[in-house]
């Protein structure tokens, strides 16, 4: 046992020593949380719509004056054809258009459901995701308002995306987002580079050579880094609450849990490309194309998984931080507890135990 | 059990294509210096891995303090220290820090074995405080020797420990493991440099693979068995060249300014090597008989098992 | 051979980093053709000297010509006329044997004709002919460190400089690597070598021990042996290197 406080210690004398690491551990997390945040919040008013309203009537006119006075969205053209929106789109006028169908005002009032068309230039997808559910947002808005003052439900159809952030954050998409790449960045890179230096500098053939067992010399080589990576999660969520407003609404203590599960699993992922790696290199190499990048691209957190082609879609389905995002979204938006989220949690758990098994099994007691 | 300290009966091992051990047998003696000596490619880090259990053998038999080297590898890696040639300290750390952290792995303590190290340590203790990344390659390879011991092992294995560390670290690194020895302390000690086999008290000469001769430096110097001349002349270069198109000549070898002249036959007379070396047009011909060193005889033996 | 011309000339070499003097007023001259031996215990300052003769660091003072070319303001030309080999090869193990030669050589800037004809030579004279397709990575160390050299020397400079070239070799093929430097002396190619085998030191015309920056012994070895009343260099250096510890 003292042996092994003693290998835990010589690896937090690691950690600290190393600015670079160091910069890594803390200075990556709160510089991610800021960076996302601002770009969102920024990118995402003023901007660029055009509109197409066929029916020019009180109605259309007072949605469009309530999208034009949110201040997310500035008028760059008014059209009149729906030949018109290859070439705004093309000349980058605008972002989005909203096309109100004929005799809007007219079907309100005979009580059917006229539509309001929301087109966005894909070609950013994500700027395009949440532009659409701004505008549906504020659609909605109108709705609700509507139905207030005159006691009649108003059935304005448009399609609505962002049932639990009505108060169009953006930033409240990106904190799970950060979460699961900051953990996964500091639990697996971090390890498996730690592992391959003591093989790099031939360390490791001195523990082998010594009582140290396997298991000991596994878990002295996680716990600091568990905990650190703890230390991060915890760090994201308050940076996120107290700069952004992020609000947690659901149980803290479910989501810390998750989050240690999910930090186990990416340690054990380290653990495993440590097993295959034999310098630093290749462990920071194979650690960001087989981890970060799928934990950005193939997750949902930048692009919606369902936009997606077929085959990438399975793809997705593998990747263990799409499951956390989706944990901690609905814990802190939806604000829900585990008798919803069991079924990822179950498939975290699954990987997790996997993972674990065959990366001690891979972790040789010898050389070659 | 045993008396000996390490016993290795007919180990084999190949790595893929290559061959890096065959048939190997040899003995080491409790509290015996012995020097496994040859160049990279001989085998000596793979057959130490085997011992310190890190790699096993694809055949054959090893036991180290009397436990096999593949069953008993836990009781092996409390009992032995290990220097491999890399020194594996770690560089962001102070060489207390070091000392210490080796010790506790180990389940000790620096100041219980501190006796043992202290020879040694004491050398570099005035900078204990400094990163083992900043020291001087001699303080390293001290450090180095340090960690392994502060455990107390009966067995010591060092692989290559003065390989790119000058002259005067050398010797004085020699002169610690023969202090360690005279603690009763076993000491399996591998070298590419052929003076250094003087040092040890047995040796075994390797050469891809292969144990070519196993003896005391002394025995195996008496047995070289051919007359060896040391030449010298104004021109080494020149002397080599002219000594090798000689049909006469069994070997020329040169060794700094003189050239060590093995004929293919005994009879050969300095007369005879005089006259020849002037029929070459070399001047300031110097002949005279030697002894052989250890150098001479890894030569000799190589040209008999001529595995290149 | 022509042992009268100065290839290298260093008057009152200094270089300082910081407080510390790596080099402490170092002063010899080179002949051209000559082995010359830089010995020097670790840390000695050997390594620094040979950067600055390169042309690679600049020093803090002192006169110094490679090859009749200013270290401070004509590198690009000291460059052009040294050959650089040390233990850590320079040599490509994922390339060919052939490979690693035509690359070499079209640094230098060797016409595609002459080159082909220098491999073609080069291969004969290291009896690698047949070896010529094999990847570095396979063929055994010291046919690597022969070969290291003779790229090393390819475009025909005036100096060669060796930083520990012999590292980990058996002695028998240590000694076919001495014999490839006395052949390229022979041609008048100058050797400057640095070793940490003292009998290596004693193939050298001449040799140097430097100790903590500076240059405290330079002669022949027969001449450093009287001096030092000892046997062998390994004594000489041992008497030296440890009389400033």
């Amino acid at each position: 046992m003292k042996a092994f406080k003693g290998f835990v210690i010589k690896e937090f004398y690691h950690i600290f020593r190393d600015s670079r690491s160091l910069l890594i551990l803390f200075g990556i997390p709160i510089a991610q949380v800021i960076l996302f945040g601002y770009i969102i919040t920024t990118e995402i008013s003023d901007a660029n719509i055009a509109i197409l309203d066929h029916s020019k009537d009180a109605v259309t006119r007072e949605i469009i004056q309530k999208t034009l006075s949110s201040g997310f969205f500035k008028l760059a053209a008014t059209i009149e054809r729906e030949s018109e929106i290859d070439a705004i789109f093309r000349k980058g006028i605008a972002k989005e258009v909203l096309i109100f169908e004929p005799d809007f005002e007219e079907k309100l009032n005979k009580g059917e459901s006229p539509s309001i068309q929301i087109i966005a230039d894909a070609s950013d997808a994500n700027t395009a995701n949440l532009l659409v559910s701004y505008a549906s947002a504020i659609i909605q808005n109108y709705n609700r308002e509507q139905m207030q003052s005159r006691g009649v439900p108003m059935q304005i159809e448009a399609r609505i995306r962002m049932y639990y952030n009505p108060e169009l954050k953006g930033v409240y998409f990106f904190v799970p987002g950060i979460m699961a790449v900051i953990l996964m960045l500091i639990s697996a890179m971090m390890t498996s580079v730690s592992i391959a230096r003591e093989k790099e500098m031939g360390n490791m053939e001195i523990l082998l050579v010594s009582p140290l067992k396997p298991i000991q010399i596994i878990i002295g080589k996680l716990m600091p880094y568990f905990l650190l990576s703890f230390i991060n999660a915890v760090s994201v969520l308050s940076l996120g609450y107290i700069v952004f407003g992020v609000p947690v609404n659901g149980s803290i203590v479910l989501l810390l849990a998750e989050s240690m599960l999910f930090i186990t699993l990416a340690l054990s992922l380290g653990l495993l490309i440590s097993s295959i790696a034999e310098s630093q290199q290749v462990a920071m190499f194979i650690s960001m194309l087989g981890l970060m990048l799928p934990t950005i691209l193939l997750s949902g957190f930048i692009y919606p998984i369902e936009n997606m082609p077929m085959w990438l879609q399975y793809i997705c389905h593998i990747m263990p931080p799409k499951y956390f995002i989706i944990i901690v979204k609905d814990i802190m938006l939806k604000g829900v507890g585990l008798e919803y989220l069991w079924p990822e949690t179950l498939i975290l758990t699954g990987m997790t135990l996997f993972l674990i098994v065959v990366a001690s099994k891979k972790f040789k007691t010898r050389l070659a | 059990m045993s008396n000996f300290s390490i016993d290795i009966q007919n180990i084999n091992k190949s790595y893929e294509k290559t061959t890096a051990l065959k048939n190997i047998n040899l003995s080491v003696n409790k509290g015996e210096l012995f020097g496994l000596v040859g160049p990279d490619g001989a085998g000596k880090t793979s057959l130490i891995r085997i011992l310190t259990s890190l790699v096993l053998p694809d055949s054959g038999q090893a036991f180290v303090d009397g436990f096999d080297v593949v069953k008993d590898y836990k009781k092996i890696r409390q009992n032995v220290g290990y220097m491999p040639g890399k020194f594996s300290l770690y560089m962001d750390l102070t060489v207390l820090e070091n000392l210490n952290f080796f010790a506790t792995i180990f389940g000790t303590t620096i100041e219980e074995n501190y006796e043992l190290v202290k020879p040694i340590y004491s050398q570099i203790e005035s900078f204990k405080h400094r990163k083992a990344g900043a020291l001087s390659g001699g303080m390293k390879q001290k450090l180095a020797l340090s960690c392994a011991l502060i455990h107390k092992p009966t067995v010591l294995f060092l692989d290559e420990p003065t390989t790119g560390v000058d002259a005067v670290s050398r010797v004085e690194f020699w002169g610690m493991l023969k202090d360690l020895k005279s603690k009763g302390i076993s000491i399996l000690v591998s070298t590419p440099y052929m003076d250094e086999a003087e040092l040890c008290d047995r040796v075994a000469l390797m050469q891809s693979g292969e144990i070519m001769q196993i003896n005391s430096p002394q025995q195996i110097v008496n047995d070289f068995s051919h007359t060896l001349w040391q030449l010298k002349s104004d021109n080494l270069y020149k002397t080599l060249q002219s000594l090798r198109n000689w049909d006469k000549t069994h070997s020329a070898h040169a060794f700094g300014q003189s050239v060590h002249f093995v004929a293919n036959s005994s009879k050969i007379t300095s007369s005879e090597i005089k006259e020849y070396m002037e029929e070459a047009g070399l001047e300031n011909i110097e002949i005279s008989g030697i002894k052989a060193s250890i150098e001479d005889c890894f030569m000799e033996l190589m040209t008999n098992n001529p595995t290149n | 051979m022509n042992q009268s011309i100065n290839i290298i000339e260093v008057e009152g070499l200094s270089k300082k980093f910081g407080d510390f003097y790596a080099n402490d007023n170092l002063n010899f001259v080179v002949k051209q053709g000559e082995i010359f031996g830089f010995l020097g215990a670790n840390g000695a300052g050997k390594t620094t000297a040979i950067r600055i003769l390169c042309g690679l660091s600049k020093p803090t003072s002192g006169k110094i010509k490679v090859a009749n070319f200013d270290v401070y303001k004509q590198t690009e030309e000291i460059k052009k006329n040294i050959g650089y080999m040390s233990q850590k090869f320079s040599l490509y193990e994922d390339l060919t044997v052939e490979e690693n030669i035509e690359f070499y050589g079209g640094i230098y800037g060797l016409k595609r004709k002459v080159l082909k004809e220098k491999t073609n030579e080069l291969l004969k004279k290291l009896k690698l002919e047949d070896k010529r397709a094999k990847l570095i990575k396979e063929i055994p160390l010291g046919w690597k460190q022969r070969l290291a050299f003779s790229i090393a020397i390819i475009h025909e400079p005036k100096i060669v400089f060796l930083d520990e070239p012999t590292g980990g070799v058996d002695p028998v093929t240590r000694r076919h690597f001495w014999d490839l430097i006395y052949e390229a002396a022979q041609e008048g190619i100058t050797i400057f070598v640095t070793t940490h085998y003292m009998d290596e030191a004693e193939y050298c015309d001449r040799v140097s021990i430097m100790v903590a920056g500076k240059i405290i012994a330079l002669d022949t070895p027969d001449g450093l042996k009287k001096t030092y009343k000892s046997q062998n260099m390994n004594e000489v250096f041992l008497q030296l290197a440890r009389t400033e510890e």
